[in-house]
């Protein structure tokens, strides 16, 4: 099956290094997500006309726009149009927060937009002030809310990272293709086991979020 | 008696729309007042007001001589003695009933967790619900959930309790357990003021009934006048519209 050839050298520490790279871009491009999509989402949420026609128009962009086309514009273009001269990664951290920001942010304005107005007049007719009310009232609610749906998000970045490998970073995939093309004379069947590798990588990287999420959910169910 | 509740020529008005023009009202100790009226006369509205959920235009409401409006640094301390119960999806889905009754006491008046907590459960079996204590809101019933609700408000002791059609929301089956809890509350001495659309609840509950209509208060009196003897034409028709038959 190939998997051998996982054992010659530091093949297996290489894959893991490659996915480490792919974590760390993605755990970083998570955080600015949350932190600017939380920002954003009440933001929208206000309903302010002018905030409300920019962020649905950013919004679409980011739904219409492959991703990869994201990276190739902010990789290859900003080069040449902007002449600063961004690294594959930070070009990466960029675009997948672009993508994380929008997502995250309606994902507030949504959760922000379902509690009911009664949730905020009960509490305040119970003496709660304004901060109580958010504090024990509203964003426990949103918080629930939320989990599910932004640890789906979540897992979705870390699978989507694969995509960097086409703007020369060298990740996971990358790692693996590199493994096989150098193996090929002597283990010419590497591909099925080593991308069968990289595939239990990414799903025990996964896993466990989603585990969590389900936990959360069952939790807070009844 | 003592007043608890003034209300001196109030109004409410959005935009060019009228609500109510100059309500007076008052409210004294032990009293129970409730006021009827047609879908849209002002009447949910005149009782949102009187716990600053909206604001007035004209006028001033007093509890116990202090100022009730939404200008009001200390509206949150005033709050709490005025309790509301509302027609539905007031209680805080992620907390169990418990939790429900025990957040503003603990968090607001900062009281004891131990002796809240043993005041919840006496209130809870009071209203047979002792057993739901750690359900959550989603698991009782439009009733029971109701029942809660006006524990909830209970449990701050206020001064005066607020309801603003409390069954209106309710299957038919659910409405006479939450209204004997009302009625056994009015019977202790409670000060109620109470919206609803249950013309034999607000008979049987009420000291005095009042008839809003068009926003301005058409005719108020001892209930066994009111119902037998109206003297306004509108107030007859309007509880006409609650017989069938003749």
């Amino acid at each position: 099956m190939g998997l051998e050839v996982l054992l010659k050298g530091n093949n297996f520490i290489r894959l893991l290094l490659g996915l480490s790279v792919a974590l760390k871009i993605s755990l970083v491009s998570v955080v600015i997500s949350i932190v600017l999509g939380v920002v954003l989402g009440i933001l929208m949420a206000l309903k302010n006309p002018v905030i409300t026609v920019v962020s649905r128009v950013y919004l679409e962009i980011v739904r219409i726009m492959p991703q990869m086309v994201l990276l190739f514009i902010v990789y290859f273009g900003s080069t040449k149009a902007l002449l600063i001269n961004l690294s594959a990664e930070a070009a990466s951290i960029i675009v997948f927060s672009f993508w994380g920001t929008a997502e995250m942010a309606d994902l507030v304005r949504g959760a922000l937009g379902s509690i009911p107005v009664i949730q905020y007049e009960s509490s305040m007719s119970l003496g709660l002030d304004k901060f109580q009310t958010y504090r024990y009232v509203i964003v426990p609610q949103i918080i629930r809310r939320m989990i599910p749906l932004s640890i789906n998000l979540i897992t979705r970045m870390i699978k989507t990272t694969s995509l960097v490998m086409m703007i020369g970073i060298v990740e996971v995939l990358k790692v693996g293709q590199q493994i096989i093309e150098a193996n090929r004379k002597s283990s010419p069947n590497a591909a099925f086991g080593i991308f069968l590798v990289i595939f239990l990588m990414y799903f025990l990287a996964c896993w466990p979020i989603s585990m969590l999420s389900r936990y959360l959910e069952k939790k807070w169910e009844n | 008696m003592e007043e608890i509740l003034t209300v001196k020529n109030i109004s409410k008005r959005y935009e060019d729309i009228t609500v109510f023009q100059d309500l007076n009202l008052s409210v004294k100790k032990g009293e129970v007042v409730v006021i009827v009226g047609p879908s849209g006369c002002g009447k949910s509205t005149f009782l949102r007001c009187l716990n600053a959920l909206e604001d007035i235009q004209d006028g001033e409401i007093l509890l116990d001589g202090e100022v009730v409006n939404s200008g009001n640094k200390d509206l949150s301390k005033i709050r709490e003695k005025i309790g509301m119960v509302f027609q539905s999806y007031d209680l805080f889905p992620h907390l169990t009933v418990l939790q429900n009754l025990m957040l503003a006491p603990t968090k607001v008046k900062k009281r004891d967790k131990k002796e809240v907590q043993k005041e919840a459960l006496e209130l809870l079996e009071r209203v047979g619900l002792l057993s739901k204590k750690d359900n959550y809101p989603r698991q009782l019933s439009g009733g029971q959930k109701q029942r809660v609700a006006i524990v909830r408000a209970l449990i701050m002791h206020p001064e005066i309790l607020l309801l603003d059609e409390i069954t209106a929301a309710l299957d038919p089956e659910m409405v006479k357990e939450v209204l004997d809890v009302v009625l056994s509350l009015a019977k202790e001495g409670r000060t109620m003021l109470i919206v609803t659309h249950e013309m034999q609840f607000a008979r049987a509950v009420s000291d005095r009934m009042i008839f809003i209509d068009g926003g301005k208060i058409v005719e108020e009196g001892a209930p066994k006048e009111f119902f037998e003897n109206p003297k306004t034409e509108r107030l007859k028709k309007f509880l006409q519209t609650f017989t069938y038959g003749d």
